[in-house]
């Protein structure tokens, strides 16, 4: 059981002098096991409220709270993968994996048996004692969210993990992520500027206006799970495909 | 028969060979033109060419060291220059890293810290070596300190470099994963620095030679630098080309030995770019 509270996170910074808002009175309330997608222009403070659920930095106002308690500016509570795969270059697959299990202590020995066989099930075999360099872009991101699963938090961040994948390698990571995600039972929150992507992979949608950032809509997904491709074609996904494109095109406008 | 048989031989290129063909080659080609140059060498000084008085020719040189070796300490000022040397070395690029490493530590620290970095580094070590053989004697240790004194500033400055290359972003993801200070220092910030500080061994073992030579030349009873020294004050020309043949020598083995080093260190990981 995991349910995570974003109760009325604001963010403000100085420019120039001048306070700039950030992010402006977000309320969340993301029940156990949802895959939620937040969707938004550039500059919605999408990244800012990541940061802010991770402990990174301090919101100018709210709080976060984790099964009732306050998790705000504590750091470790949640799991938390960037767009960048963030591999260390000097350390095989295997060992880059381990990397959370080692800060909790977990002897080295121990942490890569336990990681050994989730790389095999989840394609990284053949991998585990390559650096970085000789993967794929597809494959370093797998490498970086099994990294972020094995340190075994019940809510995962995700901010753009596929972004700078091409869109096979995309479509083949969602299926890969949603496989994860059943078998591992974990809370996703999920950022993205991809409409289709966030339609396929999630129960709820978040849509953010453009600086100050701001939820300004809240989208319930119902689609049939599981998903494949065909959900793609289907009428309820086109609906709601429209009804995202429409909300961002008045966000472009009003920029 | 309308088929016409290709008799050509199947060519199949192996990169692998050519580069292995190519490598011996050079090391022929370097070999030959080393001796070719001592050829030269003894022959000009022979006929005349050069004035064998101050050049000397290596046969002389050859016979001149294994005069100094059996009936002089030749050896014993080797084993004293090569030893302070390298303890000079080991002792200065080491703390130099580990005061480099600290500067990641604050940034308060580090910019209090940064322009008397960059300030000690101009001075010129070597003018005040009179001083350091007064304040630490004409042993050994003196030589040490110069050596030392060479190489802190060097091996600080390249770890501070390191420091300042840190990937923000790995220690966001290692804060992210529960880490500490210390761990974010021991898993992102020591192995990024480290190819800096690998980068510099090669310059700091010469500099460190360059110190304990010029502090044997101040003061000193033992060490190829007094011999060289020596020998030049009494004219032996002939030792001093002995002297500076060994220290040639000398230097090209701790090269090699810093190439070792490298290697072990940066075993599985891809050079700095």
């Amino acid at each position: 059981m995991s349910e995570l509270k974003i109760v009325n996170c604001s963010k403000y910074y100085k420019k120039n002098g001048e306070p700039m808002c950030a992010l402006e009175k977000a309320d969340m309330h993301v029940e156990s096991g949802r895959f939620i997608s937040i969707i938004g222009p550039s500059g919605c403070g999408k990244s800012t409220l990541f940061n802010i659920v991770a402990g990174l930095i301090r919101p100018s106002r709210g709080t976060v709270l984790l099964d009732g308690n306050d998790i705000t500016r504590e750091s470790g509570h949640v799991g938390y993968m960037l767009q960048k795969d963030l591999l260390l270059p000097w350390r095989s697959i295997l060992d880059n994996v381990i990397i959370g299990l080692e800060i909790r202590g977990v002897p080295k020995k121990e942490a890569r048996k336990r990681a050994l066989p989730m790389l095999r099930h989840y394609g990284l075999g053949g991998f585990e004692y390559d650096h970085p360099d000789a993967l794929s872009g597809g494959m370093r991101q797998r490498a970086g969210l099994i990294r972020t699963l094995l340190y075994d938090k019940d809510v995962i961040l995700l901010d753009e993990p596929f972004g700078a994948l091409d869109a096979q390698t995309r479509m083949q990571m969602q299926n890969w992520l949603l496989k994860i995600w059943q078998d591992f039972k974990k809370t996703i929150l999920f950022v993205t500027h991809d409409i289709d992507e966030a339609i396929y992979l999630s129960d709820e949608i978040y849509v953010f206006t453009h600086r100050p950032g701001k939820i300004k809509a809240r989208i319930e997904v119902d689609l049939l799970r599981p998903r494949n491709e065909k959900t793609l074609m289907n009428d309820r996904f086109l609906e709601l495909k429209r009804e995202l494109l429409l909300m961002l095109r008045e966000e472009r406008i009003s920029e | 028969m309308l088929e016409e048989k290709d008799k050509s031989e199947l060519i199949i290129e192996d990169p692998t060979v050519e580069q292995t063909k190519l490598r011996r080659r050079a090391i022929v080609g370097q070999i030959i033109l080393g001796v070719l140059l001592i050829v030269f060498w003894e022959l000009s000084s022979r006929i005349g060419w050069l004035d064998s008085y101050y050049w000397s020719s290596p046969s002389t040189i050859v016979r001149t060291g294994w005069k100094a070796i059996v009936q002089g300490n030749l050896l014993q000022d080797l084993a004293y220059t090569s030893g302070s040397t390298i303890l000079g070395f080991i002792l200065g690029t080491a703390a130099g890293y580990l005061l480099g490493l600290t500067f990641w530590w604050s940034d308060l620290y580090s910019r209090i810290f940064e322009p008397y970095l960059i300030a000690f580094n101009a001075v010129p070590k070597l003018a005040l070596a009179p001083v350091l053989v007064i304040m630490f004697g004409i042993g050994f240790d003196s030589k040490v300190v110069l050596a030392f004194l060479m190489t802190i500033i060097v091996a600080a400055i390249a770890a501070y470099s390191g420091v300042e290359n840190v990937d923000k972003d790995l220690e966001k993801m290692l804060v992210s994963l529960g880490a500490k200070r210390r761990h974010v220092f021991m898993k992102v910030v020591v192995p990024t620095t480290l190819p800096w500080i690998v980068s510099i061994l090669k310059i700091n073992i010469s500099l460190a030679l360059a110190g304990t030579i010029v502090g044997e030349f101040i003061s000193s009873r033992q060490g190829i630098g007094r011999m060289i020294l020596y020998a030049g004050q009494v004219l032996d020309i002939d030792l001093v080309w002995v002297g500076v043949v060994v220290l040639s020598i000398l230097s090209i083995v701790m090269y090699l030995g810093t190439v070792w080093l490298e290697h072990v260190l940066m075993k599985g990981r891809t050079p700095k770019p």
